[in-house]
């Protein structure tokens, strides 16, 4: 009886004490070093931050690339994963080739895709030799910030797409397909179904998908900074250029400090819009 | 007008036939039960009909009208699922009300025919509440309250009562019975429970190994099953089968001599209740091993040669384990089958 207690407990005591070392140590560390300064403790480091060119900069570029990446991002899973439900011939194979940018890491996929589409890429070439374009056109400097938005948008959707579709398949799959067909019988037409029937009844996985992604991109870093280095200002491209360009550790913990406020903003506003009242759960 | 024609239907799964070529006509407003054990193929059959299921072979019409390639809701039907398919981020009252609200009725049309359909199937204390939160003999009554709500002219039912317990599948039985009369509903009903399909039924359809066996009105289909296999499905006790030795057309049991189509070997079925007893020596000799009193009647069971026999014998019966009772047969009750078919043989024959 008493051991039934604490045996949880004990079970769980090497993963908190790895997490408290690993994770909880730094984390207070960083927050401590977000406040302290050359004229000691206090709100120096922020008002750097803010007060820093680049900010409002990487402010807009991070939110812009989460608008419009977690929007595309969630709506091609869902047509993907809504395909896949549909197949019953190599199925499992056409998930293994979609799901395979999930084991390239992001710096690499930044890297494919500079190979495709900087000057002298092989999409440059492409359409130089089928007469499209008359020279190299650079696409991803500051000039041209529309287009390199758009390749890091591309190589994004390209690379995450994937952990989405992953959770969302198996949110499908836990939907019995009776729901969908009594709501066939009783006249409901295939849109009407995705809309009365699947999304809501895929809400937790939506949640999950959803809190995973965006916690995930507004860390987005190494994509962007493999296409357009500094050209494309986001707030942990700012972070580590603080660290290691100008050295000042403070402000690159102020940094940090406002994206994970920002990831927990955005995690909270997931779990209240997507909610599943407990009485609903069946 | 909303009669419905089953042609030729058949359904394989890979390498699994669940259905061989079922044909089946129901009329305009009448109530087929379709009966038969678990895998028979009663669900495959009523997924076709509604559309759910694509079908290897075969046409479906429903009002003169062919529907094999028609979507479910182009069909005008609605439909009970086995397994309810309530749904469950709805409320009771939501759930009743999505077919009409699908078909776009005003609100105050919705209304009332949700309270209608709930008052039937007793449910308004739960028209607020979601699934989860509910029993699932509740949860069935929802599901078959959606599909009255929408007041169809063919309603497909998959065993809609199996959930409930014997009182309240009494008294729906009897109030679904009524309902779908007065509204000229035609209905196919599955169901695994010989007593529902008899006292439901116009007419019920005995199905086995992905056929129909048998067609037919209940008394019909109980009193002059077509095949071994239905006599001793339907009917509690199931109908006793002796094996007998057919001479010139007359067989000799206990003293009593019956007609028989044919001779050679057959096989004999007669109902329980189909007896008289007598004392051992006018009749045919059961030694009785079980006396089961039932309230009603007083059940006894015993052996007749290998064949085991179950009796219905009146509550006041005297009769112990261990003793021994002679059975007179009623000749214009008992049926004849084909020993290595099981196909009944006609008494012209
Ligand atoms: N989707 C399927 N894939 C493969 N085989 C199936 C499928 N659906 C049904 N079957 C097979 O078809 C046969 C008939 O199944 P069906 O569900 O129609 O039986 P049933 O008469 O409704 O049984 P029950 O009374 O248990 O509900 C069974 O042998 C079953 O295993
Ligand atoms: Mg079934």
């Amino acid at each position: 009886m008493t051991q039934s207690r604490w045996l949880p407990y004990a079970l769980l005591a090497p993963a908190m004490v790895f997490l408290g070392v690993l994770f909880f140590v730094p984390l207070v560390q960083t927050i401590v070093l977000s406040f302290q300064g050359d004229a000691g403790f206090g709100l120096g480091n922020y008002g750097k931050m803010v007060g820093d060119l680049n900010f409002g900069l990487s402010i807009r570029n991070t939110f812009l690339l989460v608008l419009t990446v977690i929007p595309l991002q969630v709506a091609l899973a869902l047509a993907m994963g809504l395909m896949l439900q549909k197949m019953t011939f190599g199925r499992d194979v056409v998930l293994w080739v979609w799901t395979i940018p999930l084991g390239v890491s992001d710096l690499a996929a930044g890297l494919v895709w500079l190979a495709l589409l900087q000057n002298t890429g092989y999409v440059n070439s492409a359409l130089f030799a089928m007469g499209l374009i008359p020279g190299p056109t650079a696409w991803l400097n500051s000039e041209t910030p529309v287009t390199l938005f758009v390749a890091v948008v591309l190589a994004e959707v390209w690379r995450a797409t994937a952990i989405v579709l992953v959770i969302l398949v198996g949110g499908l799959q836990l939907i019995p397909k009776e729901f969908a067909e009594a709501a066939e019988i009783f006249g409901a037409r295939p849109w009407t179904r995705f809309v009365k029937i699947t999304l809501p009844l895929l809400k937790p996985s939506l949640q999950s998908a959803l809190i995973l992604r965006t916690v995930l991109a507004f860390e987005v870093f190494a994509v962007v900074y493999a296409l357009g280095g500094r050209n494309f200002p986001v707030l942990v491209g700012e972070a580590y250029a603080w660290q290691r360009d100008n050295q000042n550790y403070g402000v690159a913990a102020a940094y940090a400090v406002l994206i994970m406020i920002i990831s927990l903003a955005a995690t909270v506003f997931w779990l209240r819009v997507l909610r599943v009242k407990p009485e609903v759960q069946g | 007008m909303a009669g419905i024609v089953i042609d030729r239907i058949a359904k394989s799964f890979g390498s699994v036939t669940a259905l061989q070529e079922v044909s089946l006509e129901i009329a305009d407003g009448e109530f087929v039960a379709l009966l038969g054990p678990s895998g028979c193929g009663k669900t495959t059959l009523l997924r076709i009909m509604a559309g759910l299921e694509s079908r290897s072979s075969g046409r479906v019409l429903i009002g003169g009208r062919d529907v094999s390639d028609l979507k479910p809701w182009e069909r005008g039907l609605a439909m009970v699922f086995q397994n309810y398919a309530v749904f469950p981020h709805m409320t009771v009252y939501e759930n009743v009300a999505f077919g009409l609200a699908m078909q776009k009725k005003p609100a105050d049309v919705i209304d009332r025919q949700v309270k209608k359909a709930a008052a039937l199937l007793h449910i308004e204390p739960y028209l607020e509440r979601y699934p989860a939160k509910l029993s699932g003999g509740q949860r069935q009554r929802v599901a078959v309250a959606r599909a009255l709500a929408v007041e169809p002219a063919v309603l497909l039912m998959d065993e809609p009562l199996s959930n409930l317990d014997a009182l309240l599948r009494l008294e729906m039985r009897a109030e679904l019975k009524s309902v779908l009369r007065e509204a000229g509903t035609t209905t196919v009903y599955v169901t695994h429970d010989q007593t529902e399909a008899m006292g439901l039924a116009d007419r019920i359809a005995v199905m086995y190994g992905g056929k129909i066996v048998q067609i037919a009105p209940p008394t019909q289909v109980y009193a002059r099953p077509a095949t071994t296999f239905v006599g001793g499905f339907v009917g509690s006790p199931p109908m006793n089968f002796l094996p007998v030795d057919s001479q010139d057309g007359r067989v000799t049991l206990g003293g009593q001599s019956i007609p028989v189509p044919g001779s050679g070997a057959r096989i004999l079925g007669f109902r329980g209740e189909d007896v008289t007893l007598a004392a051992p020596a006018d009749g045919l000799a059961l030694t009785v091993r079980v006396v089961e009193p039932m309230g009603s009647h007083t059940l006894l069971t015993g052996r007749i040669g290998d064949a085991v026999v179950r009796i219905v014998a009146p509550s006041s019966t005297a009769v112990r384990a261990g003793d021994v009772v002679g059975l007179r047969l009623d000749p214009a009750r008992v049926v004849f089958m084909d020993p290595a078919s099981g196909l009944a043989l006609d008494a012209a024959a």
